[in-house]
């Protein structure tokens, strides 16, 4: 069995052959394969948009994906959270001492197999390793760059009676992960929602120009990414608990371990806030995506001195709906 | 799922609520003892919907707000010796004692982990000879079980580097304790469920027999509450007291023989120290003699801390159901989940945590 060592973070032949017989041959490309200090992009018509995310999940493989195809995911997911078309990636790896090279590979192959599905090009990166107990096998930082199409999230332009949009069930990601997580050997059926929504954002955007807002409710969840809009909106919400869609099968370990899936983090989902009249065109073309096939409107934009969110619970009674302050939650992204 | 769903239902709910709004007639004040109801509460929003007749009042079952920071302090002490590991449920980690938490002390190289159960931390022990693993056993009598089994375990596979830091509380004897003191009224109980589903219903006969005071066992579903409420005010307006147990899908009236049987075998009942009360009177299991030598204090030779009151907090007053948070000055100002100054804020069970959560749109 194969394993990552010191030496091959030295920058001497384990390093060349690590990056050569891994990396290159996953990822290549012409722009990666230029092999300089820097690698040179082609000028980008537009404004463009970048971002970067480290990603630091245990397990490094579950249902449904692992942490390359996360990596890639959230850091495209956040572009298109913008309405950029993304089309570079770098990456950065920080790798434990005795990491199995086989699982190594696996990673990076479905990094590479999720950038091509996205078409993005990954065009720089970097490896360190460092010593045992330093790490948890694997760290991966991915940086992205796209070009704006047309520039979403005015916070401005939210106005009272729009329509709050969420692209399918809340909670897998994390209920994914929590299962398998050290000492709690759930034997449920949940796969992460790990993917891309680049796609189905682009059909979105291609359908309205007057989608306010578009974001992914990772860590934290929906509550929580809801409770950022409010504040930076100045505005309230109003959700309506019997339209928000949650698995039974999540549904059922949140009642075991007291978990409310409001808060657990997806890495899949969209949160939309969409003008009434265009919330149903939206809708219609989510739907017929497999990353929005469950979209449904789940709330609205309500006048409110305080800007909080609400939710109406099914008996009619209204309660706050407040950040994630700190739990003992595994690391899930 | 199928069930929980079926008793979801919505009209049944609906039509529950509407028999206890007809039923309150006076002012009565009920006492939900256990910290899940209160959050079940809280949650449902049942509490706007109740006539002004109907007060309740949040009682003392939430196992972390009541453990006394003299305790959270000597783990902490613990948590900075080379030779030991503290192995603890999660929840206690954010507990502030007086200078530090867990969590804190952890990160500055503390060797603290969190289980999920304590015969996990005997694993941790069995796996790591060189070690004390020392076992934060807090809770009621639902968590009682699983630590005397760890006891026994480690007693049988002679185990010696395994102990616990015991705080362990049970209840009846602590509802007697509030309805002796003059200083709250309490007119009718809703007993913990998780509680009941160990000791059954008779530990509860004494409140009817003795005090006039009916209780009812119930689930933490909204209308296992609004259940319990109708029963409550029933007996009341009947002047019929008893325990009635409305969750016999799992409390049975001896309740669980085995587990009562396995506490019985590792603990005797003891004194115990509330946060921000004090000493109460046969309100806690202590080891046996057979089994001192899993107590902490005399293996590793602790010298307890001592309590330092926080000035101003009113988490014993909470903690007793004399005060509701809103009467604190720190509530939702300086204390908040993620600042938290006492222990009714730290846990998600927390009558202050509940209160912070789910306030309304009015407060």
């Amino acid at each position: 069995m194969s394993i990552i060592t010191l030496a091959h973070g030295s920058g001497g032949k384990l390093t060349h052959q690590l990056i050569e017989e891994i990396f290159y041959e996953a990822f290549k490309n012409d722009i990666l394969l230029q092999q300089k200090d820097a690698s040179i992009v082609p000028p980008i018509n537009g404004k463009i948009a970048v971002t970067t995310d480290s990603f630091v999940i245990h397990p490094i493989f579950f249902d449904g994906g692992d942490i390359g195809k996360l990596s890639i995911c959230g850091t495209i997911n956040d572009l298109a959270m913008r309405g950029a078309t993304p089309l570079y990636l770098t990456v950065g790896f920080i790798l434990e001492e005795g990491l199995e090279i086989e699982d190594l590979k696996k990673i990076v192959n479905s990094m590479a197999e999720t950038a091509k599905e996205a078409d993005v090009k990954i065009i720089a990166g970097d490896t360190k390793v460092v010593e045992r107990g330093s790490g948890d096998k694997i760290y991966i930082n991915t940086t992205g760059i796209g070009v704006i199409e047309r520039e979403v999230d005015e916070v401005s332009e939210i106005e009272i009676g729009d329509k709050i949009i969420i692209s399918g069930t809340l909670g897998d990601h994390g209920i994914s992960i929590m299962s398998k997580r050290e000492g709690l050997d759930f034997d449920v059926s949940v796969e992460s929602d790990c993917g891309l929504l680049n796609g189905l954002i682009h059909k979105v955007l291609d359908t309205s120009n007057k989608v306010r807002i578009l974001r992914d409710p990772t860590r934290g969840g929906l509550a929580t990414t809801l409770n950022e809009i409010s504040s930076l909106s100045q505005s309230s919400m109003m959700l309506y608990e019997e339209t928000i869609p949650v698995k039974e099968a999540v549904k059922s370990m949140c009642e075991i371990l007291g978990l409310d899936p409001l808060y657990i983090a997806n890495e899949g989902k969209v949160v939309l806030i969409v003008a009434k009249e265009d919330a149903e065109k939206v809708i219609n073309v989510m739907k017929e995506d497999p990353m929005g096939k469950d979209a449904t409107i789940i709330g609205e934009i309500v006048p409110h001195e305080r800007r909080s969110v609400y939710l109406k619970t099914e008996l009619g009674t209204t309660r706050l709906i407040d950040m994630l302050t700190g739990e003992v939650l595994p690391r899930i992204c | 799922m199928k069930y929980l769903n079926q008793m979801r239902d919505i009209n049944l709910i609906k039509g529950m609520l509407e028999k206890v709004v007809l039923k309150s007639k006076t002012q009565v004040n009920i006492m939900e003892v256990c910290g899940t109801h209160t959050m079940a509460i809280f949650k449902s929003g049942i509490r706007e919907l109740l006539p002004p007749t109907i007060k309740l009042i949040s009682g003392p079952g939430c196992p972390v707000c009541v453990t006394p920071q003299s305790y959270i302090d000597t783990a902490i002490m613990l948590s900075k010796r080379k030779d030991v590991i503290i192995t603890t449920f999660g929840d206690m980690m954010r507990v502030p004692g007086s200078e530090s938490s867990l969590q804190r002390e952890k990160a500055l190289g503390g060797n603290v982990k969190v289980v999920f159960s304590p015969l996990d931390a005997v694993r941790i022990a069995k796996e790591n000879p060189q070690y004390n693993v020392v076992f934060l056993a807090i809770g009621f009598e639902t968590t009682a079980p699983t630590v005397a089994l760890s006891i026994e375990m480690a007693y049988k596979e002679n185990i010696k580097n395994y102990s616990i830091l015991s705080s362990i509380k049970t209840m009846p004897n602590t509802m007697k304790a509030l309805v002796v003191d003059e200083e709250i009224n309490i007119n009718g109980f809703i007993c913990p469920g998780h509680v009941s589903t160990i000791i059954g219903e008779k530990p509860y006969g004494f409140l009817a027999k003795d005090y006039n005071i009916p209780a009812v066992i119930a689930g933490f579903e909204t209308v296992d509450i609004l259940m319990a409420l109708y029963s409550l005010l029933e007996m009341l307006e009947n002047g019929e007291y008893k325990v009635k147990n409305h969750y016999s899908r799992l409390v049975s009236y001896e309740g669980n023989k085995k587990a009562q049987e396995i506490i019985n075998n590792v603990f005797e009942t003891s004194d115990s120290n509330w946060r921000g009360i004090g000493k109460v009177e046969g309100t806690g299991l202590q080891l046996r003699n057979k089994y001192k030598d899993f107590n902490a204090v005399v293996k590793l030779d602790i010298v307890e801390a001592q309590e330092k009151p926080i000035k101003g907090c009113i988490c014993g007053d909470i903690i007793k159901g004399k005060n509701n948070p809103l009467d604190c000055p720190y509530f939702a100002k300086t204390c908040t989940p993620i600042n938290p100054i006492g222990a009714c804020m730290v846990s998600e069970e927390g009558t202050c945590a509940a209160y912070y959560k789910y306030r309304g749109s009015s407060t």
